[in-house]
């Protein structure tokens, strides 16, 4: 146990606590509570019916200004913008406005400035994004969203986007891990049943990919795949295809299928071999021996007996496909993403961190889910390496 | 018995296109990268295998730019240190990991490999997120420790499958003889293991030098590494100039995957 | 010159493995910052034309990354404490926000350096090409062009034939952001482009955009950087693209590219050259955006690229192309014979409405 416990030590610190952090960005965003205080605890006395009383105009009057001063107003019209979108400029030029203004009535002097001062929403919109705690990014992530009276309601259809996405995420991941079971069993059973000498150089053959820098596999298939790229030169000088009718191979959806099935082929092919490596040839024989067909043979002796390999490779072939990022990314196009992209996106992008985390840990959950399953069916203790 | 010919055929024909499938795609960046002119395609000249269409000037401009040679400092520097580190605390645990008096080993094993299954993105997130909070973040430090997470798994695998295969009477054998566990450790254990150690430090620095959403998400100017390079020029205009370095690389593959088979088949006689 | 960094990193670094610690010391005020641009041609013009004549006349170099623009990176450099980018080329919307985030530094006008003739900066720089973070640098525009030898007849000449998939068949190229491309297909859909951002800000106008960018969609190659439009006009992936116009004007005459612009509905936008807030070498960031926005460098720009000065002191100064002797004139954006059916980008309703848009053309891209 004094031997783990370093190692259990440093995972805790540069990766537990990064996760628990990632989960708590999902559910707890401060920026606008800390800088509205005094504005939100005004709201809170708000029926949500009408115009806020004057306390309110007053308080959010004070408390722009000095989040302007402080220049975190950026930061709270953003989050204020993202439940209502047109609030963000309302905020900051309202603040700048205010500079000029010596005194109260607030509420007339801000309804002067925009009309959106007087519009329930806005203030709806404020108090929503004041909410220290908050599951409006895991709501977000399943194309759901809080109405002002406080029920919860699916996105309007052009908006709905991270189902689609999530369903598609999967649909693309078992369609690559049966790829990979088609492609990897007959090679896995040829490798398995090869003299030696010829196994380990086959064996290497599939080794070559895996230990190959996954962004060169990925550019070697945009070379390949391209207009203008490799494969159809070829097709184009066999006249398979006309110099105009070159296929859209790459930045799409067939780059996804293609360059990933690539990169995670060897994922199968290992555990298949080693399960069949261990099924002794005797089986076969001893079945065609009283009569059956290679067919029956085959169905009823040998595929059994690799059903743990098949379940060991699909299992981690889908674990791994479903958080794929960089494959694509770079031939994936705009119709070749996958839920990792998002995450992406709102991490680098739109800077939404909240819903970038909630996203996260939703696909975090799945994963987890299913490397559950898999220690329980294969034990992650044997997982190979080839 | 015919059709158990044709079958035999169909299935060996059929195993020669995916080895084509696996292999094909790395193995043609290889001439590309010789190409005198800035396509991706093979020329008319190279084809005719005419010595103007081939050149060496995409070599001479990565190694002549110093964003590349920077890069490839950076690149060893994070994976050497992240690869001593994975190493050192995965041999331990997995040593610990192997003993018979090892607690909830089940959890613990699958809690020390779950950095590997972990999609990527969302470690990266979360190390982005955390490792700002403490000021790691766009320095070499916080990318060592990074990668070290990521490549550890691949150690504890590995040491754990060579201990699989150990002898416990040999350490208390040497117990007996009075050697405390240090001196176990290094003049009986190590050299058994040792194949497994090195094979999963080899894999630790593959991932290491292979990495590149975390880089992306933490390490500023400073930290550009080989693949954080590659990434950028993929995403914007694929140059010739990528496809020398990617030929490095496989360069780097096939020698890592040598080594390593060759560590295994000493481990295995 | 650039070695000894290099080597300085490396040694830093192995300090760092060695002891795991002095990571954390940040570079002490050195005699180089970091400008960022775009990459490309435009990154080439604006280092002939400000970064090298200033480390020249300073002995302050300049490091030169590229990105794509957006805001992301400056926010997380300024969110983790560790600035290392000092002076940005950005969008006059970005440096709003920016602003408004506390993501720059204010540039006064007073501290720009006055016109030729002593005119102060105030004056001398167009209408909207100030504001409280940036000086403005640029004015580019947002076009569409085609490759010339690939059309028989003759080649498309509206905005509406960007979108006319019968009478110009063939793959277009356009950047996967709804910026830009909105404006385009209500131009394309017969929409005057003064009440193009009218119709925008109504739900009917938003739909109706989308609608017209359905008729193309099969069609369209998404490009991100501004490298990339004529990289993919040259390889024949596609017959047109919107591009930046300097990019395409520096393929046509340094590559002799048969390129050719569209200007009808081009959309015009401002770039300013910024300061990341927080940086330690503030005061050598300010000396470059001064340098950078005096007359003589804008048209040191003008004459390598071609985008407008933001300055009106800078205009006869852009004479002809330094390389080829081209006249610069007719192929600038705001040149009187590229301004029918022009558009200003209306950047204060992109501040508003970027967020929701660019969910809902993530989503409708996914479809």
């Amino acid at each position: 146990m004094g031997l783990v416990l370093p190692l259990l030590v440093f995972l805790g610190v540069t990766f537990l606590a990064p996760l628990a952090t990632m989960l708590l960005r999902s559910v707890h965003d401060p920026v606008v509570a800390d800088a509205l205080p005094a504005t939100l605890a005004a709201l809170r006395e708000w029926e949500g019916e009408g115009l806020p009383p004057e306390a309110v105009y007053e308080a959010a009057a004070r408390e722009l200004g000095s989040a302007r001063e402080a220049r975190t107003l950026g930061q709270v019209a953003g989050r204020v913008n993202r439940l209502q979108s047109g609030l963000r400029s309302v905020l900051t030029r309202t603040a700048r406005d205010l500079d000029d203004v010596a005194g109260g009535p607030w509420r007339e002097a801000m309804a002067g400035m925009d009309s959106a001062w007087v519009d329930p929403g806005t203030w709806h919109a404020i108090r929503a994004a004041g909410e220290r705690f908050t599951a409006r990014h895991y709501l977000n992530a399943v194309d759901m969203r809080r109405l002002p009276d406080g029920s919860v309601a699916p996105q309007p259809e052009e908006r709905r986007i991270y189902l689609p996405l999530l369903w598609r995420t999967l649909l693309v991941s078992l369609a690559i891990t049966v790829f990979c079971l088609i492609l990897g069993y007959p090679i896995a059973h040829l490798i398995a049943h090869a003299p030696p000498r010829r196994g380990n150089l086959l064996l290497a053959l599939v080794l070559v990919p895996f230990w190959t820098s996954l962004l060169v596999r990925t550019t070697s298939w945009i070379v390949l795949l391209q207009t203008q790229g490799v494969i159809n030169d070829i097709l184009v000088a066999i006249g398979l295809v006309g110099d105009d009718g070159r296929l859209s191979m790459v930045y799409n959806m067939t780059g996804t299928l293609v360059a990933m099935t690539h990169v995670l082929l060897p994922f199968m092919v290992l555990p298949l071999y080693s399960v069949m490596r261990s099924i002794p040839p005797l089986h076969m024989r001893a079945a065609a021996s009283m009569g059956a067909t290679p067919a029956q043979a085959f169905r009823r002796v040998y595929w059994p007996q690799t059903l743990p390999g098949v379940g060991a490779g699909s299992l981690l072939v889908f674990i791994l496909a479903i958080g794929y990022y960089i494959t694509p990314a770079l031939v994936g196009g705009s119709s070749g993403q996958l839920i990792s992209n998002m995450v992406a996106y709102h991490m680098q992008t739109s800077l939404n961190w909240g819903l970038a985390a909630a996203l996260g840990a939703l696909l975090l959950v799945g994963v987890l889910v299913l490397y559950l399953l898999y220690d329980r069916l294969v034990g992650v203790e044997r997982m190979s390496l080839g | 018995m015919t059709g158990l010919r044709i079958g035999r055929f169909a299935h060996l024909a059929f195993c020669a296109l995916v080895f084509i499938f696996l292999v094909a795609p790395i193995i043609v960046i290889v001439p590309l990268s010789f190409n005198a002119e800035p396509y991706f395609t093979f020329t008319e000249g190279m084809l005719r295998l005419d010595p103007a269409a081939w050149s060496l000037r995409w070599y001479r401009e990565i190694i002549e730019n110093e964003v590349w040679t920077r890069s490839l400092a950076n690149s060893l520097v994070i994976g050497v240190s992240a690869t001593v580190l994975a190493t050192a605390l995965g041999t331990l645990a997995a040593l610990g990991l192997s003993s018979p008096a090892m607690p909830a080993r089940r959890f613990i094993t699958g809690l020390l490999i779950s950095p590997m299954v972990t999609p990527v993105i969302i470690s990266a997130a979360g190390m982005f997120f955390f490792y700002t909070n403490v000021g790691l973040a766009q320095t070499h430090l916080g990318l060592i420790l990074a990668h070290a997470t990521l490549g550890m798994p691949f150690v504890v695998i590995t040491v754990v499958a060579t201990l699989t295969g150990f002898d416990r009477n040999l350490t208390r054998a040497a117990a007996s003889l009075g050697a405390g566990p240090v001196r176990i450790f290094r003049t009986v254990q190590l050299p058994l293991i040792a194949p497994g150690v090195i094979s999963g430090a080899l894999f630790a620095f593959a991932t290491s030098f292979d990495e590149v959403v975390v880089v992306l998400f933490m390490g500023g100017l400073e930290q550009r590494t080989i693949p954080r390079q590659m990434w950028a020029g993929i995403r914007e205009q694929i140059s010739p100039a990528i496809l020398a370095v990617a030929t490095f690389l496989v360069v780097f593959a096939l020698a890592l995957l040598l080594t390593v088979e060759w560590l295994r088949r000493r481990a295995s006689a | 010159m650039r070695t000894d960094r290099a080597a300085a990193a490396a040694a830093r670094a192995s300090t760092c493995t060695a002891l795991l610690a002095a990571c954390f010391a940040t570079q002490a005020a050195a005699q180089s910052i970091t400008a960022v641009s775009y990459g490309g041609s435009y990154q080439k013009a604006s280092t002939e034309a400000w970064f090298e004549p200033f480390a020249a006349a300073t002995g302050i170099r300049v490091d030169v990354e590229d990105f794509t623009g957006g805001l992301a990176q400056i926010r997380a450099q300024v969110e983790v404490g560790n600035v290392y980018w000092d002076v940005v080329d950005l969008n006059v919307s970005d440096v709003t926000l920016a602003c408004d985030e506390g993501l720059l530094e204010y540039i006064d006008a007073e501290m720009l350096p006055p016109g030729p003739d002593g005119t102060p900066a105030a004056e001398d720089f167009a209408p909207g090409t100030l504001s409280d973070c940036g000086a403005g640098v640029v004015v580019w525009s947002t076009i569409y062009a085609f490759d010339a030898s690939r059309f028989q007849g003759a080649g498309p000449e509206t905005i509406a034939d960007f979108f006319d998939l019968e009478k110009f068949p063939g793959r277009r190229g356009m950047r996967r952001v709804p910026m830009f491309n909105l404006e385009f297909a209500l131009m394309a859909d017969n929409v005057p482009a003064e009440e193009v951002y009218g119709l925008l800000d109504t739900p009917e106008g938003l739909d109706r955009a989308f609608r017209k960018l359905d008729t193309i969609k099969d069609h369209v190659v998404w490009w991100e950087a501004g490298a990339q439009p004529p990289q993919m006009l040259a390889d024949g992936e596609v017959v047109m693209s919107t591009a930046y116009n300097g990019r395409i004007f520096n393929a046509q005459v340094l590559e002799d590219q048969p390129f050719a612009i569209v200007w009808d509905g081009q959309l015009l936008d401002i770039n300013q050259l910024a300061i990341v807030a927080g940086t330690p070498r503030v005061e050598e960031a300010m000396r470059l955006v001064s340098f950078a926005s005096t007359a003589e460098a804008l048209a040191a720009l003008g004459r390598r690229i071609s985008y407008g000065p933001a300055r009106a002191s800078a205009a006869p100064l852009i004479t002809t192309h330094l390389e080829t002797g081209v006249e610069m004139g007719p192929h600038l954006p705001t040149h009187p014979s590229n301004m029918t059916g022009a558009l200003w980008r209306d950047w204060a309703w992109w501040v508003d409405n970027q967020d929701v848009l660019n969910e809902r053309f993530s989503a409708w891209l996914a479809r």
